[in-house]
């Protein structure tokens, strides 16, 4: 009986691959491309210390399949390592530990490779990261401790190649990760909430969905409850804003007390006469019209790429900035964006509703040409894929520039250090002295005190080495930054640092692994919006804090 | 074993890091209930229940194992599925279609000497209160509010003032794509899952109408071959979500819906997406979550710093979509709430409504999400679901209207459903007509 129902059963279209069984609940997120990006990746990770937020970063790499990793760790696997770290066991004892993460990491994904250092034959850093012939490293993360010398290597291999570079420090409840990106990193499809990005044009109708909306409410007195009970609330709004005009001298309302004056002629219109006794189109129309009437604006984001000075010539020929350049002579132009073309779900008769889609979607691809023939009249426009041209129109009012001031020159840590001191010391007092008003207005408390806090032990890579007082910390700290060393919070955090000797506690170190693992899907698969560029995080009170330092 | 260090790793040398800040306080410890000489004996026979081995739950247990507590017992149904593999780092290929309990608590056993993990396959309604009383932490890595809601109600039904030991803290967490939330709850202290509710509403369903004759969007399409087409034309005894000819059944049917109506956009993926209600999913965000989780957890068994519940915050929500933004606060208790509170919770009701109208409407209301409520008015019986033979007596009442009942404004009514046993969620009638 089974078999001839399942005979009757039409043959899969599109059965999904292996690959994309697996990887289904990630593919929702970040889609094919995205995940193309991810497996083009090769991630190295120099790691120390306690050498656990490291792995647990790499594992939330692994399981969603990037192409390749490298862990460089000069430790050996010791008692200790059993007691906070998941990727090493007892048979490892004695053994490079870098070994032992590898090989456990790989056991959770086949489709990964992995290689770890030093070994037999590339015994310590250098020969790893200067060797031109080995496929690049897309991203570096380090965690702290770290030496001094690895750190300049990782830095100037950074700067050369234009790598990406994460500090990550973790010490017991308290940890902090850094971002340096090489340059200003845009992204286009950066995933904004669904809600915001409804751009319906009411206020700035063309000629076809004025024709339609007309059309559909040439007659709208006399029309059936069910005709009028299905007319799309974009063309109410433009009815009544035709009608609007007609007694206001042309003019939209745009004050609040007009659009509520609006809001309450469309309310009056509704039918309550029929066998609902309302009209769920006229209640959608009601409801949008404080978010649709809005006069168009440049908003912060684009407005920071299109400010945007180019430092670096090669930059400003990327397909981005040339589509960037393309949109804002578009803008300047038009006085608007391209339309993205993407039209809500309303109440509405199908037929109605594909037809007000085409319309949009028409105008969508007329404006994205426009911008396309810009780019091709580019010089090095040529090439750019046109499947870009159309992101960036979709996504436009969403584009998102971080790391816009920075980038560029990295310097060795210790003049990064005086850098700290010298240009962030105004940026760092400022955020100290916040504290004390927030205490006041009951705002959330920075978390500057902790990173502060944390600096002094980025060097201490002999675990051996007799624990670090608070009081040396403060001592330290006070020579970043003169005076933090008698904020309470700062004092605070530095008996927290101390407490830790160094240690990671399992828990925090997996919290940031994650964090951090979120904020490298985002640079390699340039998706979402990564952090800009610090984060700080507080496990005592169970907080973070993104910082620009 | 390896000669070089030989296999007497002291329990003081691989707990180091740990020891040093669960043992001594810091700035932050309150020193009033902190007894750092204790704590890791305390710990080590302390008895965790863990409620799902899924992307959270197998974090936890890792988290868990690697935080000092030795008696782990985890709770879960499902069997490993292909697509889990990609987060639930304790599965492998070949692990696909075997308990994930089972699975999950033997490899952490292996990896972490010394840990003792006890997996039930089966559902947490299984158990009745002898078997939750033994725990003293419930830490939940669930991916459905019902089950929330079914052990929320256990822990607060549990509580006995007089007796210390029937606090049971319950840490949970939840994530999907980016974001997440973990929270303490202290049953009966502090708010708890019922109290939070309405801050998971359930999504607004697709009107029927629009489904039948007017769809615009693929969703729709496929809601329709899915609610419609399937119950006309029963292709098979019964729907199976993760059966792919089924869901390519549907697939093939939403296409066809949609070429009707000329709508772009139904693909396998959507329907599967649609169909199970599909969530993403990602390993970084249980990391995050579920180390939360259990960071609180570390911090409730040892007291070694301050943790959600006490006296303030309860409630870590993160988001990792636009750069990384967390809240955490404090989500007040409810005195009406029909789980931990005294008060019955006012409901504004039609008075011209049927009791059916009242009994559907239940299942919608954000407050409430009660698929088969029964209902009783001060010693009356309105509406019972079951048993059949009082369905069937209380059946004609289903057709009468609130008034014709005898129900007047403030009047109490008691709402049971068999998804909460134990809990009679109380309604005090507000009368509003529309």
């Amino acid at each position: 009986m089974t078999e001839v129902i399942a005979t009757q059963t039409p043959p899969l279209l599109h059965k999904p691959s292996d690959k994309e069984r697996k990887y289904d609940r990630q593919l929702r997120l970040w889609a094919a491309s995205g995940q193309a990006a991810l497996e083009s990746a090769n991630i190295l990770l120099v790691s120390s210390g306690a050498g656990v937020v490291g792995v647990e970063t790499l594992k939330n790499l692994v399981l969603p399949g990037i192409g390749r990793f490298a862990i460089y760790d000069d430790e050996k696997v010791n008692a200790a390592d059993l007691g906070v770290n998941f990727f090493v066991d007892e048979s490892y004892l004695g053994k490079p530990r870098a070994r032992a993460l590898t090989e456990l990491l790989l056991e959770l994904n086949p489709e990964v490779q992995g290689d770890w250092y030093p070994n037999g034959e590339v015994k310590s850093l250098e020969p790893l990261i200067s060797n031109d012939e080995a496929p690049a490293f897309t991203v570096i993360m380090y965690t702290y401790p770290i030496k001094p010398e690895y750190l300049s290597l990782l830095e100037s291999y950074s700067q050369k190649h234009k790598t990406p570079l994460v500090a990550i420090h973790c010490a017991g409840f308290y940890s902090y990760f850094q971002i340096n990106l090489p340059g200003p990193f845009p992204i286009v499809d950066t995933h904004p909430d669904e809600t915001a990005t409804t751009d319906l044009r009411v206020l700035a109708p063309w000629p076809e969905l004025i024709t339609f909306a007309e059309e559909l409410t040439k007659d709208i007195d006399n029309q059936s409850d069910h005709e009028h009970g299905h007319l799309p609330y974009v063309v109410i709004l433009l009815h009544y804003l035709e009608k609007w005009k007609t007694h206001h001298d042309g003019k939209v309302p745009s004050t609040y007390k007009e659009k509520t004056e609006f809001r309450s002629i469309i309310q009056a219109a509704t039918r309550t006469t029929n066998a609902e006794g309302g009209e769920e189109n006229f209640d959608e129309a009601v409801a949008a019209v404080l978010k649709t009437l809005v006069a168009p604006s440049l908003p912060s984001g684009l407005k920071e790429v299109f400010d945007y000075e180019h430092t670096d010539p090669d930059e400003q020929k990327s397909d981005f900035w040339i589509i960037a350049d393309a949109v804002k002579k578009f803008y300047e132009e038009h006085k608007c964006l391209p339309l993205p073309g993407k039209v809500p779900d309303m109440k509405a008769q199908s037929e109605v509703y594909i037809k007000l889609q085409t319309i949009y979607k028409t105008k969508a691809r007329k404006d994205a040409a426009e911008i396309l023939e810009t780019v091709r009249a580019t010089p090095g426009g040529d090439k750019v894929d046109p499947a870009e041209v159309d992101l960036f129109c979709k996504n436009a009012a969403f584009v998102k520039l971080i790391n816009a001031t920075g980038g560029g020159k990295i310097s060795s840590k210790a003049d990064r250090l005086k850098e700290v001191y010298v240009y962030h010391s105004p940026h760092t007092a400022q955020e100290v002295a916040n504290d004390e008003m927030a205490e006041m207005t009951l705002q959330p408390l920075s978390l500057f005190p902790i990173y502060l806090a944390l600096q002094p032990t980025s060097h201490r890579v002999d675990l051996n080495s007799p624990p670090i007082k608070a009081e040396k910390i403060l001592e330290e700290v006070a020579k970043l930054v003169s005076d933090a060393d008698k904020n309470e919070k700062v004092i605070d955090a530095a008996g927290e640092v101390a407490r830790a000797e160094g240690g990671e506690l399992h828990n925090v170190s997996a919290l940031v692994g994650g964090m951090v693992a979120q904020e490298l899907i985002k640079i390699i698969t340039k998706q979402y919006i990564p952090i800009d560029n610090t984060c700080v995080y507080d496990g005592i009170n169970s907080r973070t804090q993104v910082l620009r330092l | 074993m390896d000669a070089l260090t030989g296999n007497i790793t002291s329990e003081q040398d691989r707990w180091k890091y740990l020891d040093k800040i669960r043992t001594r306080p810091g700035p932050n410890t309150n020193r009033q209930v902190f007894d750092g000489s204790n704590v890791v004996e305390y710990m080590s026979k302390m008895r965790v229940l863990v409620i799902g081995a899924g992307g959270l739950g197998c974090e936890i247990l890792k988290n868990l194992s690697m935080s000092g507590f030795r008696d782990i017992h985890v709770i879960d149904m499902d069997t490993i599925d292909v697509s889990n593999l990609n987060r639930q780092f304790l599965f492998r290929q070949a692990d696909v279609g075997k308990f994930k309990a089972e699975v999950a608590a033997e490899f952490v056993m292996k990896r972490v000497k010394g840990v003792k993990i006890t997996p039930y396959n089966c559902k947490i309604q299984d158990f009745d209160e002898d078997f939750y009383m033994q725990f003293q932490l419930v830490v939940c890595g669930l991916d459905s509010i019902e089950a929330r809601r079914w052990i929320n109600s256990m822990l607060v039904n549990m509580v006995d003032e007089e007796v210390e030991d029937t606090y049971k803290p319950m840490i949970d967490g939840g994530t999907e794509g980016f974001k997440g939330q973990a929270r303490v709850i202290l049953p009966t202290v502090t708010s708890c899952i019922e109290c939070q509710l309405d801050m998971h509403a359930p999504r607004a369903a697709v009107p029927l109408c629009t489904l039948a004759s007017i769809p615009r969007q693929p969703e729709h399409c496929i809601e329709w071959a899915h609610v419609i087409a399937w119950e006309n034309e029963k292709p098979f005894p019964k729907l199976d979500n993760d059966d792919p000819v089924h869901i390519n059944w549907l697939y093939q049917k939403a296409l066809l819906r949609a070429r009707e109506f000329n709508i772009p956009g139904v693909t396998y993926s959507l329907t599967q997406g649609v169909v199970k209600n599909i969530i993403p999913a990602i390993a970084a965000t249980n990391s995050v979550i579920a180390a939360a989780c259990c960071n609180e957890a570390l911090k409730i068994a040892s007291n070694c710093a301050p943790f959600l519940g006490f006296p303030d915050n309860n409630y870590m929500m993160y988001s990792g979509n636009d750069s990384i933004y967390t809240y955490t606060f404090k989500h007040e208790k409810k005195d009406d709430c029909p789980v931990c509170g005294n008060l019955a919770r006012e409901l504004t009701v039609d008075p011209t409504w049927t009791l059916k109208e009242l009994v559907d409407s239940f299942a919608t209301r954000p407050e409430a999400q009660l698929k088969k409520p029964s209902i009783r008015a001060e010693g009356k019986t309105l509406y019972m679901q079951s048993p059949p033979g009082l369905e069937l007596q209380t059946r004609p009442n289903l057709e009468k209207t609130l008034v014709d009942l005898g129900l007047e404004e403030r009047q109490e009514i008691g709402v049971t459903d068999p998804a909460f046993a134990t809990v009679m969620f109380k309604f005090k009638l507000k009368f509003a007509i529309k």
